[in-house]
């Protein structure tokens, strides 16, 4: 019996917010369950829940599934957003990988000192609009359709979409040389699944704050 | 026209040994270009051949791919690894994250101090022998195969012998306490493209030396 997918994670972004936006894209509606204590933790490890002891985890058609990229494959497999044939694959693949690379970054500097936070966000925008926007700037020239690969929505623009908004909440002017990925941005941001995330009282999350960080670190015992 | 796959990289393992071991387990030859010299690295950077000005970049079936992780995924469906369907698909992409995750912390060890690498190798074994080894030898208890998922070789297990071998190499002790990898990296070793690919003589590459990680400062104008 398959009921909703359920999400296990602490309540912010971290890993977890790229498979919201995912199952949000696809239309599913999901549920949660926030880690607030270590004891909760502990707990979800000793009843043999999490594979490699790490949260993302996502209970979906009766598996415990766990690593955050096995969990997007798989439901960008199970919903038609992986696209048709091996090498339109190959193309989600790599775009996701870049897009995972940059949001990485944004994602573990609230993990950092302060000064590397002060040293590291202009070496991301600069990445962001050196490396990597450009790269999808031209994927959508090239490519010519109002998708990165094949010509409806697959996790490649969804992924796209999730990075955007995340640099340009670091960096506003950050898409002011990318016309397309502008255009880009205001398409998929109305599909009416994505239009419907992104407005309030979602399940989407805000940007981590002190107090996210601090529940992190004392759940895992980092630090 | 398919001819074989090349690949771009620097003379040693990094990020690109995987895809080498893929290769070689699916019976494919393949052609390497050393990246030696910055002017190299800065030729494909201006011919466009690289999406993230990044390596590796492998060249296989009219594309030019990037990001490892697409690259593995690619070959693997091409070649029959990835299972049969899409929940085969889904324990092989999470088995191979946990691999992956591995063999990351020992792929950077060589870049540590000789205090760090001390502390490092301390990591490596806790984590070996604490979270991922017990993992895959409960699924193999669990599943009753020779093989991690199906009845057939697998990326997953292609990627589990590499990481075995390669944790084996810092602790050789490392699989005492598990019977059932043991008994899998026998059996696994002696299918005859891996048997072959361990053999000297094969594009299997050695660790990390000192020129290694002074090449690939040189090529990225590393300090």
């Amino acid at each position: 019996m398959s009921g909703k997918p359920k999400l296990t994670y602490f309540n912010g972004r971290g890993r977890m917010e790229s498979i919201r936006w995912l199952l949000a894209a696809a239309g599913v509606e999901f549920e949660e369950d926030f880690l607030e204590t270590r004891e909760q933790y502990l707990k979800l490890i000793q009843d043999g829940h999490l594979l490699f002891d790490q949260v993302p985890l996502v209970e979906i058609d009766g598996m415990k599934m766990v690593q955050t990229k096995a969990i997007l494959s798989y439901i960008a497999g199970k919903h038609n957003l992986y696209g048709k044939g091996l090498k339109e694959r190959a193309f989600i693949d790599t775009y996701v990988e870049g897009t995972t690379d940059l949001m990485q970054m944004i994602l573990t500097l609230p993990f950092s000192p302060p000064e590397a936070k002060k040293k590291n966000l202009p070496l991301i925008i600069e990445k962001a609009k050196n490396r990597y926007f450009p790269a999808y700037e031209k994927a959508l020239k090239q490519h010519g359709q109002g998708f990165l690969v094949g010509n409806q929505l697959s996790w490649a623009d969804v992924h796209l979409l999730e990075a955007i908004l995340m640099v340009e909440e670091k960096e506003p002017t950050v898409l002011s040389e990318f016309p397309l990925l502008q255009g880009f941005k205001t398409r998929i941001s109305n599909m009416p699944t994505i239009k419907k995330f992104l407005q309030p009282g979602s399940q989407r999350k805000p940007q981590p704050d002190d107090k996210y960080v601090a529940t992190v670190m004392k759940i895992l015992k980092e630090g | 026209m398919a001819g074989k796959p090349k690949l771009y990289y620097f003379n040693g393992r990094g990020r690109m040994e995987s895809v080498r071991w893929l290769l070689a387990a699916a019976g494919i030859e393949f052609v390497e270009e050393f990246l030696e010299t910055r002017e190299q690295y800065e030729k494909l950077l201006q011919d466009g051949a690289l999406l993230f000005q990044q390596v590796p970049m492998v060249e296989i079936d009219g594309m030019k791919m990037v990001q490892t992780r697409a690259i593995l995924g690619y070959i693997a469906a091409k070649h029959n690894l990835y299972g049969k369907n899409l929940k085969e698909r889904a324990l092989i992409d999470m088995y191979v994250e946990g691999t992956r995750d591995l063999m990351d912390l020992i792929r950077v060890h060589h870049k540590f101090s000789p205090e760090e690498q001390e502390k490092n190798l301390a990591l490596i074994n806790e984590r070996a022998t604490a979270r991922y080894f017990p993992v895959y030898e409960k699924v193999l208890k669990d599943h009753g195969t020779e093989f991690l998922v199906g009845n057939q070789l697998t990326w997953a297990d292609v990627q589990l012998i590499e990481a075995i071998l390669m944790v084996e190499e810092k602790v050789s002790t490392i699989l005492s306490k598990f019977p059932l990898l043991q008994d899998f990296k026998t059996r696994i070793c002696n299918i005859p493209t891996i048997k072959k690919f361990l053999q000297p003589g094969s594009q299997r590459k050695p660790p990390p030396d000192e020129s290694y990680v002074v090449t690939a400062n040189r090529v990225f104008n590393r300090k």
